[in-house]
């Protein structure tokens, strides 16, 4: 199986504070790995080192077998992010923004994979508003379209879900499924929304501070422990809940 | 109504920065215009037309302003609007977000600065444009020594994020009394006139007036002005670059504006 994205002995120290303490996973092609975790585990940090925002204390990421200290514009265009903490220019509308994005990350047939996007992601109704007027959900919508506007080989997904309703959350999960079994896209999805990790990876890490401290499919992690679920096997493993 | 009082003391108590800036702007106001007023009290008979070199000198002064606070403003809208992972995810070279933000700046400052400039002569019978073929060497230099303090504001915001924002204003007012933009370099005092022969705002702006006054070019101020352009403006990009280094070691480019 191809390996998409790896992640090998990977750290970042802030002056005293080690923020990701030497870790090490691999997302194949066609995979979605779930990466769980309380605030501050170092989850942001280590997706923060795979975009290339942040430089590694030690470690590698390799981004389809290539480094991505090396050749960090190049693979840019592979990859691609969502976070609720980062948005989308307020005053331009929909349309304006994917435009803007489709041409930084140089999309052949812009239009065409605009109108695709806005059929699929429900844009349409609002595709000519004004971005900052949109509600939570339908910002959700535009940002996961920026998203996947250059089809990235990896997509890192920060708490896609957060603050939505039930009913857009579960729009952009099945969303989420259809569009990486057609893409064969490699996932790395950070959430604090247990049922959405147990119904959409295939693997889980779980990180507490800032190290790697059980991984495996959810199954296997809620029978290692013997719990009913996910949100119970987080809480024993971050709290140390018996 | 104490409690809103001391919702905004104990913000500006908490920082240095906001004593500071409450400080400066005053004190560059008077500094500024103490220099001016003196400059008209010793030499009142300088200019035979002194309206038509104070205003076009504010144009060109605006030059500068507009193009450094037009380079700022890009950026600082990427952080205001939570947008600016979103860039430096992009697949954009360094070269490449210098290169747009400078023509982008360049369109902004024109769209800000032609109605200005016609304006100026139905009102008061001044136009900038007799300046003739140098006004177009006197409006490059003041653009990319503009687009050069914008590099260096713009490297200070990757580097120490959005409370580097009050220096992105307060930069160039500070370069207004050392600029001579409206007086001779001889009328600052003597530890300034050597701060001020390291601008190329001096050259151009005594370059400004020696056209406007005698009819004629000195080569020399001009070639002295881009001379310094190139330094800075090396330095500058240098800089941008180096910021961007040091902010993906220090972690500054994430969730920048929140």
């Amino acid at each position: 199986m191809t390996i998409a994205l790896e992640i090998i002995n990977l750290s970042k120290t802030y002056d005293t504070k080690e923020a990701v303490r030497n870790i090490s996973f691999k997302v194949n092609e066609n995979e979605i790995i779930g990466i769980l975790g309380p605030n501050g585990c170092g989850k942001t940090t280590t997706i923060a080192m795979i975009l290339g925002l942040l430089k590694p204390t030690k470690g590698k990421v390799l981004i389809n077998g290539i480094e991505i200290e090396k050749q960090r514009v190049d693979l840019l265009n592979n990859l691609n992010f969502i976070s609720p903490y980062i948005e989308l220019p307020k005053k331009l509308t929909v349309k304006q923004n994917l435009e803007v994005y489709g041409r930084l990350y140089d999309v052949k047939e812009l239009e065409i994979k605009i109108d695709y996007l806005s059929e699929k992601l429900r844009l349409n109704e609002f595709i000519n508003k004004i971005t900052g007027e949109l509600s939570s959900g339908q910002k959700n919508r535009v940002s996961l379209a920026k998203s996947i506007i250059n089809d990235p080989s990896v997509l890192l997904l920060d708490e896609p879900t957060a603050s939505l309703d039930p009913e857009t959350g579960d729009f952009v999960r099945s969303f989420l499924e259809e569009y990486q079994k057609e893409k064969k896209t490699s996932i790395l999805l950070a959430s604090h929304n247990m049922s959405e990790v147990e119904r959409l990876c295939s693997s889980v890490l779980m990180m507490n501070k800032g190290s790697i401290i059980d991984q495996g499919t959810p199954m296997e992690l809620i029978q290692k422990h013997g719990r009913k679920n996910m949100e119970e096997v987080f809480l024993k493993l971050t709290r140390g809940l018996v | 109504m104490y409690g809103l009082f001391l919702r905004h003391f104990y913000l500006i108590k908490s920082s240095l920065p906001r004593v500071l800036d409450l400080i400066y702007w005053p004190t560059i106001q008077i500094i500024l215009w103490g220099f001016i007023s003196k400059f008209f009290s010793i030499y009142s008979d300088y200019y035979n037309n002194t309206l038509g070199i104070i205003l076009t000198c504010a144009i060109l002064y605006d030059i500068l302003f507009r193009s450094s606070i037009s380079f700022n403003m890009l950026f600082l809208e990427e952080i205001w609007s939570r947008n600016f992972t979103n860039l430096f995810i992009a697949p954009l070279k360094l070269k490449e977000i210098i290169i747009s933000l400078i023509f982008t700046a360049l369109i902004r400052t024109l769209i800000g600065l032609v109605p200005a400039i016609i304006l100026t002569s139905p009102l008061f019978g001044i136009s900038i444009l007799k300046l003739g073929f140098p006004l177009l060497i006197l409006f490059l230099s003041l653009y990319i020594f503009g687009i050069t303090l914008g590099l260096f504001v713009s490297s200070g915001l990757m580097r120490f994020g959005p409370s580097f924002e009050n220096i992105a204003w307060s930069s160039l007012f500070l370069l207004a009394p050392l600029g001579c933009i409206y007086y001779p370099i001889e009328i600052l005092p003597e530890v300034f006139q050597i701060i001020a022969k390291g601008l190329p705002l001096v050259y151009v702006f005594d370059e400004t007036r020696n056209i406007l006054i005698n009819g004629l070019v000195n080569y020399e101020n001009i070639k002295q002005a881009y001379l310094l352009n190139l330094i800075y403006l090396i330095f500058g990009i240098g800089l941008f670059y180096l910021s961007f280094l040091r902010a993906r070691v220090k972690g500054t480019l994430i969730n920048m504006g929140e």
